[in-house]
């Protein structure tokens, strides 16, 4: 019998070592594995590379990661959290600036067996070039440069060539979920949840509220558990179905 | 000419100029700033549906206090409403919707806009690195449009002949709506359709970096 559910998440956890590939789901403050990024801190893991679309906004999440200086690359559309330039620029982090939707479509290539693929995003700008740094040394001295991206012109139109994104873990968070990984996401909580879940080798996801097999409609379950390895209970415990305002 | 309301439209006024161009049945994404005032300044015949890229069709208008949805934020990470008859869905889908071309009109803010439609937004060397979806709105949306100051907090126009900002996508502009009036993109010169309300053509000349034609002035 399938049962993917673990009560012990330091347990859980602790399958993942310093030095791995790990996608994170969430977008600003909404569907953000925040307990699962704080397990990743209680066990002292470092040298982590980081893939997630923000570097957080607050010392939970991903922003925690960052804040503990737990990070040896990330990879990412927006860095904005403050506390992540001083590390660059001090080469304690190396960057990949990625486009959202870039990122999102290699994370999502690399769970579909799709290795790479052209897209106009990004064509004829510095990402594309390589003229954008993604590493500094201590003083603040550029030391390395992005890759330059194949271009390729498609029906009149420049597009670069992007590869699928695959990371070692996966952390996401879900609304619900069951024994089986089966997941489900309000709102705009299901952001990079699902293409993170479909690129990690290993996904372990954080329910906020753990149902039993059948409770989530099938034709409502937004992430099949064939992505999932591991679920266990967040200790957020807000109610899976609050009133959705609306207007 | 500045943003504090010198002379030419204030932010306000600028984003309900804008907002009358926007078609009703209309699926727009607004960027982060003066384009998100739109959504408020809408004539009330219009049906406009805004895509926010953290995965909703139907963003909806700040929550009060009570009613916020620890669920629910805008791409400006803002907790915010939906709409009756909203949808949600992940981001891989989201820019599906972005980078397939199934927007009418992206909406954004920017540091320089070139009359060949060359659009520069996302860095300034120096500052926090980030690009967000800018970069896929530019390239998938049907019609990209500029609102803006007409020059920067130093008095630089923002309207010059060749971006020296880093680029965000290339001939990718459609129209820029600045303190100072209405423009298209004409490929080697802005087109001025519109000036605002005590505007004249040659402050409008001395404040753009490029050649502007007046010929299809309203």
């Amino acid at each position: 019998m399938i049962d993917k559910l673990r009560d012990d998440v330091l347990e859980t956890m602790s399958i993942i070592p310093s030095g791995a590939s790990v996608a994170i789901g969430g977008f600003g403050l909404t569907g953000v594995p925040a307990m699962l990024c704080d397990a990743l801190c209680q066990l002292d893991r470092r040298d982590l590379h980081v893939v997630s679309n923000n570097a957080g906004i607050d010392p939970t999440g991903v922003g925690r990661l960052v804040h503990e200086g737990r990070l040896r690359k990330f990879t990412g559309s927006f860095p904005s959290n403050p506390e992540f330039l001083p590390l660059l620029h001090s080469g304690q982090v190396e960057l990949e600036l990625v486009p959202q939707g870039t990122l999102a479509e290699r994370l999502r290539a690399a769970g579909a067996g799709v290795r790479a693929f052209y897209t106009p995003t990004s064509a004829g700008t510095d990402l594309a070039t390589g003229n954008y740094p993604s590493r500094y040394d201590r003083d603040g001295h550029v030391v390395e440069w992005m890759s330059p991206k194949d271009v390729r012109v498609i029906d009149g139109q420049a597009c670069v060539l992007e590869f699928a994104l695959a990371t070692d873990f996966a952390l996401v968070k879900s609304t619900r979920a069951d024994r089986l990984g089966n997941a489900a996401f309000r709102l705009a909580s299901r952001n990079f949840n699902v293409p993170a879940a479909m690129a990690g080798r290993v996904t372990v996801c954080e329910a906020q509220t753990i149902v039993d097999a059948g409770d989530i409609d099938p034709d409502s379950v937004h992430l099949p558990g064939i992505f999932v390895q591991y679920v266990v209970q967040s200790k957020d415990r807000r109610l899976a179905d609050p009133v959705v305002p609306v207007a | 000419m500045s943003i504090d309301g010198r002379i030419g439209w204030s932010r306000e006024e600028l984003a309900t100029r804008a907002a009358m161009d926007v078609p009703d049945g209309s699926y727009v994404n607004l960027g982060i700033g003066i384009p998100m005032l739109i959504a408020s300044h809408l004539p009330s015949d219009r049906e406009v549906w805004f895509h926010t890229e953290n995965g909703v069709l139907g963003l909806g208008g700040a929550p009060s206090p009570d009613e916020v949805d620890p669920d629910m934020q805008n791409a400006g990470k803002e907790y915010a409403k939906i709409v009756l008859g909203a949808a949600s869905f992940d981001s891989a889908l989201s820019f599906a919707i972005v980078r397939g071309g199934h927007l009418d009109i992206a909406v954004l803010g920017a540091m320089q806009v070139s009359p060949s439609g060359d659009l520069a937004n996302w860095s300034v060397p120096g500052r926090t690195p980030g690009v967000g979806g800018a970069m896929d709105l530019v390239t998938g949306t049907k019609q990209v449009w500029v609102l803006m100051d007409h020059t920067d907090r130093d008095g630089r126009t923002k309207l010059v002949d060749h971006c020296t900002l880093p680029l965000t996508g290339l001939r990718c502009v459609t129209r820029v709506y600045t303190t100072l009036g209405v423009f298209d993109i004409a490929g080697s010169y802005f087109d001025c359709r519109e000036l605002a309300p005590g505007v004249h053509t040659q402050t409008v000349t001395e404040l753009t970096g490029a050649d502007v034609a007046f010929g299809h002035l309203r």
